[in-house]
Protein backbone atom coordinates (compact mmCIF):
# COMPACT_ATOMS: atom_id res chain seq x y z
CA UNK A 1 0.00 0.00 0.00
CA UNK A 2 1.54 3.27 -1.13
CA UNK A 3 0.94 6.64 0.50
CA UNK A 4 1.89 9.88 -1.24
CA UNK A 5 2.90 12.80 1.00
CA UNK A 6 3.23 16.41 -0.12
CA UNK A 7 6.23 17.91 1.65
CA UNK A 8 6.65 21.61 2.38
CA UNK A 9 10.23 22.56 3.05
CA UNK A 10 12.42 25.39 4.25
CA UNK A 11 16.20 25.79 4.41
CA UNK A 12 16.73 22.43 2.70
CA UNK A 13 14.69 20.39 5.19
CA UNK A 14 11.03 19.46 5.52
CA UNK A 15 8.96 21.79 7.69
CA UNK A 16 8.10 20.18 11.00
CA UNK A 17 4.45 19.70 9.98
CA UNK A 18 5.57 17.83 6.84
CA UNK A 19 8.03 15.69 8.82
CA UNK A 20 5.07 14.70 10.99
CA UNK A 21 2.97 13.84 7.92
CA UNK A 22 5.83 11.70 6.58
CA UNK A 23 6.10 9.99 9.96
CA UNK A 24 2.36 9.28 10.00
CA UNK A 25 2.53 7.78 6.50
CA UNK A 26 5.57 5.67 7.33
CA UNK A 27 3.92 4.29 10.47
CA UNK A 28 1.15 2.95 8.18
CA UNK A 29 3.16 1.86 5.16
CA UNK A 30 6.63 0.90 3.96
CA UNK A 31 5.95 2.60 0.64
CA UNK A 32 5.93 6.34 1.14
CA UNK A 33 6.35 8.63 -1.85
CA UNK A 34 7.33 12.17 -0.84
CA UNK A 35 6.63 14.98 -3.30
CA UNK A 36 8.65 18.21 -3.18
CA UNK A 37 8.67 21.26 -5.39
CA UNK A 38 9.88 24.83 -5.51
CA UNK A 39 13.08 26.67 -4.68
CA UNK A 40 15.46 24.60 -2.58
CA UNK A 41 13.56 21.38 -3.27
CA UNK A 42 16.66 19.55 -4.51
CA UNK A 43 18.40 20.01 -1.17
CA UNK A 44 15.27 18.99 0.73
CA UNK A 45 14.66 15.97 -1.56
CA UNK A 46 18.05 14.48 -0.75
CA UNK A 47 17.28 14.17 2.95
CA UNK A 48 13.70 12.90 2.85
CA UNK A 49 14.68 9.23 3.15
CA UNK A 50 15.78 10.01 6.67
CA UNK A 51 12.31 11.37 7.39
CA UNK A 52 10.54 8.18 6.32
CA UNK A 53 10.13 8.54 2.55
CA UNK A 54 11.00 5.46 0.51
CA UNK A 55 10.81 7.33 -2.80
CA UNK A 56 10.98 11.02 -3.59
CA UNK A 57 9.45 12.79 -6.55
CA UNK A 58 11.05 16.18 -7.13
CA UNK A 59 8.76 18.33 -9.28
CA UNK A 60 11.00 20.63 -11.27
CA UNK A 61 10.33 23.93 -12.97
CA UNK A 62 10.90 27.59 -12.22
CA UNK A 63 7.29 28.75 -12.68
CA UNK A 64 5.19 30.45 -9.99
CA UNK A 65 3.36 28.24 -7.48
CA UNK A 66 -0.22 27.38 -8.33
CA UNK A 67 -2.34 25.29 -5.94
CA UNK A 68 -4.45 23.87 -8.78
CA UNK A 69 -1.41 22.87 -10.85
CA UNK A 70 0.11 21.28 -7.73
CA UNK A 71 -3.13 19.37 -7.15
CA UNK A 72 -2.97 18.04 -10.72
CA UNK A 73 0.60 16.83 -10.21
CA UNK A 74 -0.28 15.16 -6.90
CA UNK A 75 -3.32 13.42 -8.39
CA UNK A 76 -1.17 12.20 -11.27
CA UNK A 77 1.51 10.84 -8.91
CA UNK A 78 -1.15 9.11 -6.79
CA UNK A 79 -2.50 7.47 -9.96
CA UNK A 80 0.92 6.42 -11.25
CA UNK A 81 1.81 4.75 -7.97
CA UNK A 82 -1.63 3.26 -7.41
CA UNK A 83 -1.50 4.94 -4.00
CA UNK A 84 -4.23 4.38 -1.41
CA UNK A 85 -3.47 7.52 0.55
CA UNK A 86 -2.57 11.17 -0.09
CA UNK A 87 -1.44 13.05 3.01
CA UNK A 88 -0.75 16.76 3.36
CA UNK A 89 -0.20 18.83 6.49
CA UNK A 90 -3.12 20.93 7.70
CA UNK A 91 -1.08 24.05 6.98
CA UNK A 92 -2.38 26.93 4.88
CA UNK A 93 -0.77 25.46 1.74
CA UNK A 94 -1.76 21.86 2.53
CA UNK A 95 -5.34 22.85 3.25
CA UNK A 96 -5.43 24.83 0.00
CA UNK A 97 -4.09 22.08 -2.26
CA UNK A 98 -5.68 19.00 -0.65
CA UNK A 99 -9.36 19.48 -1.57
CA UNK A 100 -8.45 20.14 -5.21
CA UNK A 101 -6.33 16.98 -5.45
CA UNK A 102 -9.10 15.01 -3.70
CA UNK A 103 -11.70 16.24 -6.20
CA UNK A 104 -9.45 15.21 -9.10
CA UNK A 105 -9.22 11.74 -7.54
CA UNK A 106 -13.01 11.62 -7.12
CA UNK A 107 -12.40 11.22 -3.38
CA UNK A 108 -13.68 13.33 -0.54
CA UNK A 109 -11.32 15.05 1.91
CA UNK A 110 -10.75 14.49 5.61
CA UNK A 111 -9.27 17.72 6.96
CA UNK A 112 -7.24 18.25 10.09
CA UNK A 113 -7.12 14.59 11.11
CA UNK A 114 -5.85 13.82 14.61
CA UNK A 115 -5.48 10.08 14.01
CA UNK A 116 -5.21 7.82 10.95
CA UNK A 117 -5.15 4.07 11.49
CA UNK A 118 -5.18 1.04 9.23
CA UNK A 119 -8.45 -0.93 9.32
CA UNK A 120 -8.77 -4.01 7.14
CA UNK A 121 -8.02 -2.94 3.57
CA UNK A 122 -8.58 0.70 4.38
CA UNK A 123 -8.29 3.26 7.13
CA UNK A 124 -10.16 4.79 10.01
CA UNK A 125 -9.62 8.41 10.86
CA UNK A 126 -10.37 10.77 13.72
CA UNK A 127 -10.97 14.48 13.35
CA UNK A 128 -12.52 17.29 15.39
CA UNK A 129 -15.95 18.78 14.69
CA UNK A 130 -17.13 22.15 15.96
CA UNK A 131 -13.50 23.18 16.58
CA UNK A 132 -12.97 20.23 18.90
CA UNK A 133 -16.18 20.34 20.92
CA UNK A 134 -16.82 16.88 19.42
CA UNK A 135 -14.50 14.15 18.17
CA UNK A 136 -15.66 12.27 15.08
CA UNK A 137 -14.40 8.84 14.11
CA UNK A 138 -14.96 8.09 10.45
CA UNK A 139 -14.61 5.19 8.09
CA UNK A 140 -13.45 6.55 4.72
CA UNK A 141 -15.04 4.89 1.70
CA UNK A 142 -13.12 6.87 -0.92
CA UNK A 143 -10.85 5.07 -3.40
CA UNK A 144 -7.94 7.18 -2.11
CA UNK A 145 -7.82 8.46 1.47
CA UNK A 146 -7.14 12.17 1.01
CA UNK A 147 -6.31 13.73 4.35
CA UNK A 148 -4.69 16.76 5.89
CA UNK A 149 -3.01 16.01 9.21
CA UNK A 150 -3.18 18.26 12.21
CA UNK A 151 0.09 19.71 13.37
CA UNK A 152 1.82 18.79 16.64
CA UNK A 153 -0.17 15.53 16.64
CA UNK A 154 1.77 12.90 14.67
CA UNK A 155 5.26 11.60 15.40
CA UNK A 156 8.02 12.34 12.93
CA UNK A 157 9.96 9.29 11.66
CA UNK A 158 13.06 8.45 13.68
CA UNK A 159 14.26 5.26 11.95
CA UNK A 160 16.46 6.91 9.32
CA UNK A 161 16.65 5.57 5.78
CA UNK A 162 17.39 6.44 2.18
CA UNK A 163 15.13 7.17 -0.74
CA UNK A 164 15.69 7.27 -4.47
CA UNK A 165 14.94 10.71 -5.92
CA UNK A 166 13.37 11.06 -9.36
CA UNK A 167 12.83 14.36 -11.13
CA UNK A 168 9.58 15.05 -12.95
CA UNK A 169 8.66 18.26 -14.78
CA UNK A 170 5.84 20.00 -12.92
CA UNK A 171 2.61 21.20 -14.52
CA UNK A 172 3.40 24.81 -15.30
CA UNK A 173 0.16 26.57 -15.90
CA UNK A 174 -2.39 26.96 -13.17
CA UNK A 175 -5.69 28.78 -12.92
CA UNK A 176 -4.55 30.84 -9.96
CA UNK A 177 -0.87 31.70 -9.65
CA UNK A 178 1.14 33.13 -6.79
CA UNK A 179 2.37 36.55 -7.86
CA UNK A 180 4.29 37.42 -4.68
CA UNK A 181 4.45 37.02 -0.93
CA UNK A 182 4.50 39.83 1.60
CA UNK A 183 6.60 37.86 4.06
CA UNK A 184 6.21 38.46 7.75
CA UNK A 185 9.16 39.43 9.91
CA UNK A 186 11.96 36.90 9.78
CA UNK A 187 11.74 34.52 12.73
CA UNK A 188 8.20 35.50 13.66
CA UNK A 189 6.28 32.31 14.37
CA UNK A 190 2.66 31.75 13.46
CA UNK A 191 0.39 31.04 16.40
CA UNK A 192 -0.57 27.71 14.83
CA UNK A 193 2.99 26.41 14.62
CA UNK A 194 4.77 27.81 17.69
CA UNK A 195 5.62 25.41 20.54
CA UNK A 196 4.71 28.13 23.05
CA UNK A 197 1.75 30.52 22.72
CA UNK A 198 1.18 33.52 24.96
CA UNK A 199 -2.35 34.86 24.46
CA UNK A 200 -3.95 38.02 25.75
CA UNK A 201 -7.55 39.09 26.19
CA UNK A 202 -9.81 41.97 27.04
CA UNK A 203 -8.45 42.11 30.60
CA UNK A 204 -5.37 43.87 29.22
CA UNK A 205 -7.60 46.97 28.97
CA UNK A 206 -6.11 48.57 25.83
CA UNK A 207 -4.04 47.63 22.76
CA UNK A 208 -0.87 48.84 24.51
CA UNK A 209 -1.58 46.28 27.21
CA UNK A 210 -0.26 43.65 24.81
CA UNK A 211 3.25 44.96 25.49
CA UNK A 212 3.57 42.56 28.45
CA UNK A 213 2.37 39.68 26.23
CA UNK A 214 4.91 40.47 23.52
CA UNK A 215 7.71 40.74 26.06
CA UNK A 216 6.91 37.34 27.58
CA UNK A 217 6.71 35.77 24.11
CA UNK A 218 10.08 37.34 23.24
CA UNK A 219 11.60 36.00 26.46
CA UNK A 220 10.65 32.45 25.45
CA UNK A 221 12.18 32.99 22.01
CA UNK A 222 10.09 30.25 20.39
CA UNK A 223 6.69 31.69 21.33
CA UNK A 224 3.95 33.31 19.26
CA UNK A 225 1.45 35.92 20.43
CA UNK A 226 -2.20 34.85 20.43
CA UNK A 227 -5.39 36.80 21.07
CA UNK A 228 -9.00 36.29 22.08
CA UNK A 229 -11.82 37.10 19.67
CA UNK A 230 -12.86 40.10 21.76
CA UNK A 231 -9.56 41.91 21.24
CA UNK A 232 -9.39 41.00 17.55
CA UNK A 233 -12.93 42.29 16.99
CA UNK A 234 -11.98 45.45 18.87
CA UNK A 235 -9.12 45.91 16.39
CA UNK A 236 -6.33 45.62 18.98
CA UNK A 237 -4.73 42.63 17.27
CA UNK A 238 -4.74 41.13 13.74
CA UNK A 239 -7.07 38.22 12.99
CA UNK A 240 -4.09 35.98 12.22
CA UNK A 241 -3.43 35.85 15.97
CA UNK A 242 -6.97 34.87 16.97
CA UNK A 243 -7.26 31.57 18.81
CA UNK A 244 -10.67 29.92 18.92
CA UNK A 245 -13.59 28.64 16.91
CA UNK A 246 -13.52 31.48 14.38
CA UNK A 247 -9.75 31.82 14.53
CA UNK A 248 -7.02 29.22 14.77
CA UNK A 249 -7.01 25.95 16.65
CA UNK A 250 -3.67 25.49 18.39
CA UNK A 251 -2.06 22.68 20.35
CA UNK A 252 1.33 23.93 21.53
CA UNK A 253 3.45 22.41 24.29
CA UNK A 254 2.63 25.37 26.49
CA UNK A 255 -0.32 27.78 26.23
CA UNK A 256 -0.39 30.79 28.53
CA UNK A 257 -3.76 32.58 28.65
CA UNK A 258 -3.43 36.04 30.14
CA UNK A 259 -6.48 38.14 31.08
CA UNK A 260 -8.71 35.84 29.00
CA UNK A 261 -11.90 34.77 30.73
CA UNK A 262 -12.31 31.65 28.57
CA UNK A 263 -15.46 31.78 26.44
CA UNK A 264 -16.46 28.37 25.05
CA UNK A 265 -15.36 29.42 21.55
CA UNK A 266 -11.87 30.27 22.86
CA UNK A 267 -11.56 27.06 24.87
CA UNK A 268 -12.45 25.04 21.75
CA UNK A 269 -9.38 26.51 20.02
CA UNK A 270 -6.75 25.75 22.68
CA UNK A 271 -8.04 22.90 24.85
CA UNK A 272 -5.73 20.34 23.26
CA UNK A 273 -2.58 22.25 24.27
CA UNK A 274 -0.24 20.01 26.27
CA UNK A 275 0.03 22.35 29.25
CA UNK A 276 -2.22 25.32 29.92
CA UNK A 277 -1.40 28.20 32.28
CA UNK A 278 -4.03 30.81 33.12
CA UNK A 279 -3.33 34.18 34.64
CA UNK A 280 -6.47 36.10 35.51
CA UNK A 281 -7.69 38.51 38.17
CA UNK A 282 -11.03 36.72 38.49
CA UNK A 283 -10.69 33.41 40.37
CA UNK A 284 -14.08 32.36 38.93
CA UNK A 285 -13.01 32.80 35.27
CA UNK A 286 -13.88 29.67 33.21
CA UNK A 287 -10.31 29.57 31.86
CA UNK A 288 -9.17 28.13 35.21
CA UNK A 289 -11.35 25.05 34.60
CA UNK A 290 -9.15 23.94 31.68
CA UNK A 291 -5.84 25.25 33.05
CA UNK A 292 -3.23 22.95 34.57
CA UNK A 293 -1.76 25.83 36.57
CA UNK A 294 -3.32 29.13 37.46
CA UNK A 295 -2.24 32.36 39.03
CA UNK A 296 -4.95 34.64 40.34
CA UNK A 297 -3.58 38.10 39.81
CA UNK A 298 -3.14 41.21 37.72
CA UNK A 299 -1.35 40.58 34.42
CA UNK A 300 0.61 43.83 34.74
CA UNK A 301 2.08 42.68 38.08
CA UNK A 302 2.59 39.00 37.27
CA UNK A 303 3.93 39.12 33.72
CA UNK A 304 6.99 41.36 34.18
CA UNK A 305 8.22 39.04 36.96
CA UNK A 306 7.46 35.93 34.91
CA UNK A 307 9.15 37.44 31.85
CA UNK A 308 12.32 38.19 33.81
CA UNK A 309 12.48 34.62 35.16
CA UNK A 310 11.82 33.04 31.76
CA UNK A 311 14.55 35.20 30.25
CA UNK A 312 17.01 33.88 32.87
CA UNK A 313 15.97 30.27 32.27
CA UNK A 314 16.29 30.59 28.50
CA UNK A 315 19.67 32.34 28.86
CA UNK A 316 20.94 29.28 30.78
CA UNK A 317 19.78 27.14 27.82
CA UNK B 1 -21.52 40.76 -12.49
CA UNK B 2 -23.47 37.73 -11.36
CA UNK B 3 -22.36 36.24 -8.08
CA UNK B 4 -23.37 33.12 -6.22
CA UNK B 5 -22.69 33.10 -2.48
CA UNK B 6 -22.78 29.60 -0.98
CA UNK B 7 -23.85 29.41 2.65
CA UNK B 8 -24.39 26.68 5.21
CA UNK B 9 -26.71 26.63 8.18
CA UNK B 10 -24.67 25.53 11.20
CA UNK B 11 -25.15 25.39 15.00
CA UNK B 12 -24.38 28.67 16.77
CA UNK B 13 -20.78 28.90 18.02
CA UNK B 14 -21.84 29.14 21.68
CA UNK B 15 -23.23 25.59 21.51
CA UNK B 16 -22.35 23.16 24.30
CA UNK B 17 -22.35 20.18 21.96
CA UNK B 18 -23.85 16.87 23.04
CA UNK B 19 -23.93 13.54 21.22
CA UNK B 20 -27.25 11.97 20.20
CA UNK B 21 -28.50 8.55 21.29
CA UNK B 22 -27.01 6.86 18.21
CA UNK B 23 -23.49 7.96 19.33
CA UNK B 24 -22.95 9.09 15.73
CA UNK B 25 -24.65 12.45 15.40
CA UNK B 26 -25.02 15.75 17.18
CA UNK B 27 -27.91 15.87 19.66
CA UNK B 28 -30.10 18.49 18.00
CA UNK B 29 -32.22 19.16 21.10
CA UNK B 30 -32.05 22.86 21.90
CA UNK B 31 -29.56 23.59 19.10
CA UNK B 32 -29.92 27.03 17.53
CA UNK B 33 -28.68 27.74 14.04
CA UNK B 34 -26.94 30.54 12.18
CA UNK B 35 -25.32 31.24 8.82
CA UNK B 36 -21.77 29.92 9.21
CA UNK B 37 -19.51 32.76 10.34
CA UNK B 38 -17.26 32.81 7.25
CA UNK B 39 -20.22 32.43 4.85
CA UNK B 40 -21.62 35.70 6.24
CA UNK B 41 -18.38 37.33 5.11
CA UNK B 42 -18.85 35.78 1.66
CA UNK B 43 -22.38 37.19 1.44
CA UNK B 44 -21.16 40.64 2.51
CA UNK B 45 -18.42 40.58 -0.13
CA UNK B 46 -20.92 39.50 -2.79
CA UNK B 47 -23.26 42.38 -1.93
CA UNK B 48 -20.38 44.88 -1.92
CA UNK B 49 -19.22 43.67 -5.35
CA UNK B 50 -22.77 44.00 -6.66
CA UNK B 51 -23.00 47.54 -5.25
CA UNK B 52 -19.75 48.41 -7.02
CA UNK B 53 -20.07 46.56 -10.33
CA UNK B 54 -23.83 45.96 -10.65
CA UNK B 55 -25.37 42.55 -11.25
CA UNK B 56 -27.16 40.04 -9.10
CA UNK B 57 -26.39 37.98 -5.99
CA UNK B 58 -27.86 34.51 -5.56
CA UNK B 59 -27.63 32.71 -2.23
CA UNK B 60 -27.12 28.98 -2.71
CA UNK B 61 -27.41 26.55 0.15
CA UNK B 62 -27.94 22.89 0.86
CA UNK B 63 -29.87 21.79 3.88
CA UNK B 64 -33.26 21.07 5.36
CA UNK B 65 -36.29 23.16 4.36
CA UNK B 66 -35.81 25.12 7.60
CA UNK B 67 -32.61 26.58 6.14
CA UNK B 68 -34.73 28.91 4.02
CA UNK B 69 -34.68 31.09 7.16
CA UNK B 70 -30.90 31.55 6.90
CA UNK B 71 -31.23 32.31 3.17
CA UNK B 72 -33.81 35.03 3.98
CA UNK B 73 -31.33 36.55 6.44
CA UNK B 74 -28.88 36.94 3.56
CA UNK B 75 -31.58 38.37 1.26
CA UNK B 76 -32.27 40.94 3.98
CA UNK B 77 -28.66 42.10 3.68
CA UNK B 78 -28.95 42.80 -0.04
CA UNK B 79 -28.79 39.51 -1.94
CA UNK B 80 -31.45 39.15 -4.64
CA UNK B 81 -32.66 35.57 -4.64
CA UNK B 82 -32.08 32.21 -3.03
CA UNK B 83 -31.81 28.57 -4.03
CA UNK B 84 -32.06 25.83 -1.43
CA UNK B 85 -31.00 22.32 -2.42
CA UNK B 86 -32.65 19.72 -0.27
CA UNK B 87 -32.33 16.00 0.02
CA UNK B 88 -33.64 14.01 2.94
CA UNK B 89 -30.15 12.83 3.93
CA UNK B 90 -28.30 16.06 3.22
CA UNK B 91 -26.38 15.95 6.50
CA UNK B 92 -24.89 12.54 5.60
CA UNK B 93 -23.23 14.01 2.54
CA UNK B 94 -19.48 14.34 2.32
CA UNK B 95 -17.68 17.37 0.90
CA UNK B 96 -17.29 15.87 -2.57
CA UNK B 97 -20.95 14.95 -3.04
CA UNK B 98 -21.96 18.39 -1.76
CA UNK B 99 -19.59 20.03 -4.25
CA UNK B 100 -21.03 17.91 -7.06
CA UNK B 101 -24.59 18.94 -6.20
CA UNK B 102 -23.57 22.61 -6.01
CA UNK B 103 -21.69 22.35 -9.30
CA UNK B 104 -24.81 21.33 -11.20
CA UNK B 105 -26.72 24.32 -9.80
CA UNK B 106 -23.86 26.77 -10.32
CA UNK B 107 -23.60 25.75 -13.98
CA UNK B 108 -27.30 26.45 -14.36
CA UNK B 109 -26.99 29.86 -12.66
CA UNK B 110 -23.88 30.75 -14.70
CA UNK B 111 -22.21 33.27 -12.36
CA UNK B 112 -18.86 35.03 -12.91
CA UNK B 113 -17.90 34.48 -9.32
CA UNK B 114 -18.74 32.10 -6.48
CA UNK B 115 -18.00 33.24 -2.93
CA UNK B 116 -18.15 31.06 0.16
CA UNK B 117 -16.65 30.82 3.63
CA UNK B 118 -13.20 29.29 4.22
CA UNK B 119 -14.92 26.53 6.16
CA UNK B 120 -18.27 25.81 7.75
CA UNK B 121 -18.03 25.98 11.54
CA UNK B 122 -19.70 22.60 12.08
CA UNK B 123 -17.49 20.00 10.38
CA UNK B 124 -14.62 22.47 9.85
CA UNK B 125 -13.59 20.63 6.69
CA UNK B 126 -12.90 23.58 4.36
CA UNK B 127 -13.14 21.46 1.23
CA UNK B 128 -16.35 22.29 -0.65
CA UNK B 129 -15.20 25.64 -2.15
CA UNK B 130 -11.95 24.43 -3.77
CA UNK B 131 -13.62 21.15 -4.75
CA UNK B 132 -16.41 23.04 -6.49
CA UNK B 133 -13.81 25.10 -8.39
CA UNK B 134 -11.91 21.95 -9.38
CA UNK B 135 -15.07 20.25 -10.67
CA UNK B 136 -15.97 23.39 -12.62
CA UNK B 137 -12.42 23.80 -13.92
CA UNK B 138 -12.35 27.32 -12.45
CA UNK B 139 -9.68 29.25 -10.60
CA UNK B 140 -9.89 29.30 -6.82
CA UNK B 141 -8.15 31.27 -4.07
CA UNK B 142 -8.79 30.24 -0.47
CA UNK B 143 -8.67 32.10 2.87
CA UNK B 144 -8.93 35.45 1.10
CA UNK B 145 -8.49 38.64 3.12
CA UNK B 146 -8.52 41.14 0.23
CA UNK B 147 -10.20 40.84 -3.16
CA UNK B 148 -10.02 43.01 -6.28
CA UNK B 149 -12.03 42.29 -9.41
CA UNK B 150 -11.22 44.16 -12.63
CA UNK B 151 -13.15 42.96 -15.68
CA UNK B 152 -12.42 39.28 -16.10
CA UNK B 153 -9.28 39.42 -13.94
CA UNK B 154 -8.92 39.22 -10.20
CA UNK B 155 -6.28 39.62 -7.51
CA UNK B 156 -6.68 38.08 -4.09
CA UNK B 157 -4.58 38.20 -0.96
CA UNK B 158 -4.61 35.13 1.22
CA UNK B 159 -3.31 34.58 4.68
CA UNK B 160 -0.63 31.93 5.19
CA UNK B 161 1.89 31.03 7.87
CA UNK B 162 4.70 32.69 5.94
CA UNK B 163 2.86 35.96 5.37
CA UNK B 164 0.34 37.31 2.89
CA UNK B 165 0.27 35.59 -0.51
CA UNK B 166 -0.99 37.52 -3.53
CA UNK B 167 -2.65 35.49 -6.28
CA UNK B 168 -3.67 36.48 -9.81
CA UNK B 169 -6.55 34.67 -11.45
CA UNK B 170 -9.10 34.82 -14.26
CA UNK B 171 -12.86 34.78 -13.83
CA UNK B 172 -14.96 32.73 -13.45
CA UNK B 173 -13.56 31.82 -10.05
CA UNK B 174 -14.39 30.51 -6.60
CA UNK B 175 -13.14 32.56 -3.65
CA UNK B 176 -13.26 31.34 -0.05
CA UNK B 177 -13.42 34.11 2.52
CA UNK B 178 -11.39 34.66 5.69
CA UNK B 179 -12.31 36.96 8.55
CA UNK B 180 -10.30 40.07 7.62
CA UNK B 181 -12.01 40.43 4.23
CA UNK B 182 -14.83 42.64 5.51
CA UNK B 183 -17.15 43.41 8.40
CA UNK B 184 -20.61 41.99 7.60
CA UNK B 185 -23.47 44.48 7.87
CA UNK B 186 -26.59 44.03 9.95
CA UNK B 187 -29.90 43.72 8.17
CA UNK B 188 -32.13 46.78 8.55
CA UNK B 189 -35.89 46.69 8.90
CA UNK B 190 -36.27 47.75 5.26
CA UNK B 191 -34.06 44.90 4.15
CA UNK B 192 -35.95 42.39 6.26
CA UNK B 193 -39.28 43.55 4.76
CA UNK B 194 -37.85 43.43 1.22
CA UNK B 195 -36.44 39.94 1.79
CA UNK B 196 -39.94 38.58 2.36
CA UNK B 197 -40.80 39.35 -1.26
CA UNK B 198 -37.60 37.95 -2.79
CA UNK B 199 -37.79 34.51 -4.42
CA UNK B 200 -36.35 31.43 -2.71
CA UNK B 201 -36.45 28.37 -4.92
CA UNK B 202 -36.39 24.98 -3.25
CA UNK B 203 -34.96 22.22 -5.42
CA UNK B 204 -34.70 18.56 -4.49
CA UNK B 205 -31.41 16.94 -5.42
CA UNK B 206 -30.42 13.31 -5.71
CA UNK B 207 -28.98 11.86 -2.51
CA UNK B 208 -25.22 11.46 -2.84
CA UNK B 209 -23.32 8.36 -1.77
CA UNK B 210 -21.18 9.33 1.19
CA UNK B 211 -17.51 8.40 1.31
CA UNK B 212 -17.33 9.51 4.94
CA UNK B 213 -19.29 7.28 7.28
CA UNK B 214 -19.32 8.40 10.91
CA UNK B 215 -18.68 5.40 13.13
CA UNK B 216 -18.59 7.23 16.45
CA UNK B 217 -19.04 10.74 17.77
CA UNK B 218 -17.94 11.69 21.26
CA UNK B 219 -17.32 14.61 23.55
CA UNK B 220 -13.56 14.81 24.24
CA UNK B 221 -12.54 13.87 27.77
CA UNK B 222 -12.35 16.80 30.17
CA UNK B 223 -8.85 17.95 31.01
CA UNK B 224 -7.47 16.75 34.30
CA UNK B 225 -8.30 19.29 36.98
CA UNK B 226 -5.50 21.74 37.49
CA UNK B 227 -4.66 23.93 40.45
CA UNK B 228 -4.14 27.53 41.40
CA UNK B 229 -0.47 27.84 42.34
CA UNK B 230 -0.88 31.17 44.10
CA UNK B 231 -1.80 34.82 43.90
CA UNK B 232 -0.04 37.70 42.20
CA UNK B 233 3.63 38.02 41.28
CA UNK B 234 4.61 36.07 44.41
CA UNK B 235 3.24 32.92 42.71
CA UNK B 236 5.70 33.07 39.80
CA UNK B 237 8.37 30.80 41.42
CA UNK B 238 5.70 28.16 42.19
CA UNK B 239 4.49 28.32 38.57
CA UNK B 240 7.98 27.95 37.14
CA UNK B 241 8.71 25.08 39.50
CA UNK B 242 5.54 23.29 38.31
CA UNK B 243 6.31 23.92 34.63
CA UNK B 244 9.88 22.71 35.02
CA UNK B 245 9.56 19.75 37.38
CA UNK B 246 5.98 18.52 36.97
CA UNK B 247 4.94 19.39 33.45
CA UNK B 248 8.53 19.38 32.13
CA UNK B 249 7.86 21.98 29.47
CA UNK B 250 10.59 24.45 30.40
Amino acid sequence: MTIVVYVEHQHGAPKRASAEALGAARSLSDQVVAVVAGEGADAAAAGLGGHGATRVVHLTGSHAFSPDAMAQDLAKIVGEHGAKGLFLSATSTGSDVAPRAAALLDSTLFSNCTAVNAAGDGFEITRPWLAGKLIAELSPKSSVLCATLRRNTFQAHSGGGNAEVSQVAATETGQATLARIEAKEEGKLDVSEAPVVVSGGRGLKEPEGFGVIEELAAAFGDAAVGASRAVVDAGWRPHGEQVGQTGKTVSPQLYIAVAISGAIQHLAGMKTSKVIVAINKDPEAPIFKVADYGIVGDAFEVLPVLTEEVRKIRAQG
Amino acid sequence: MNIVACIKRVPTTDLQAKVGGDQKSLDSAGVQYMVSFYDEIAVEEAVRLKEKHGGEVTILSMGPSDAAKEIRECLAKGADKGVLLTDSEWDQRDALSTAKALKAKVEELGPNLVLTGRLATDHDNGAVGPMLATLLGWACVTDVIELEIDGDKGTAKRESESGVEIYDFQLPAVITCQKDLNEPRYAGLKGIMAAKKKPVEEAACEPGASQAEVTKLSVPPARKEGRIVGEGAAAVPALLDALRNEAKVL
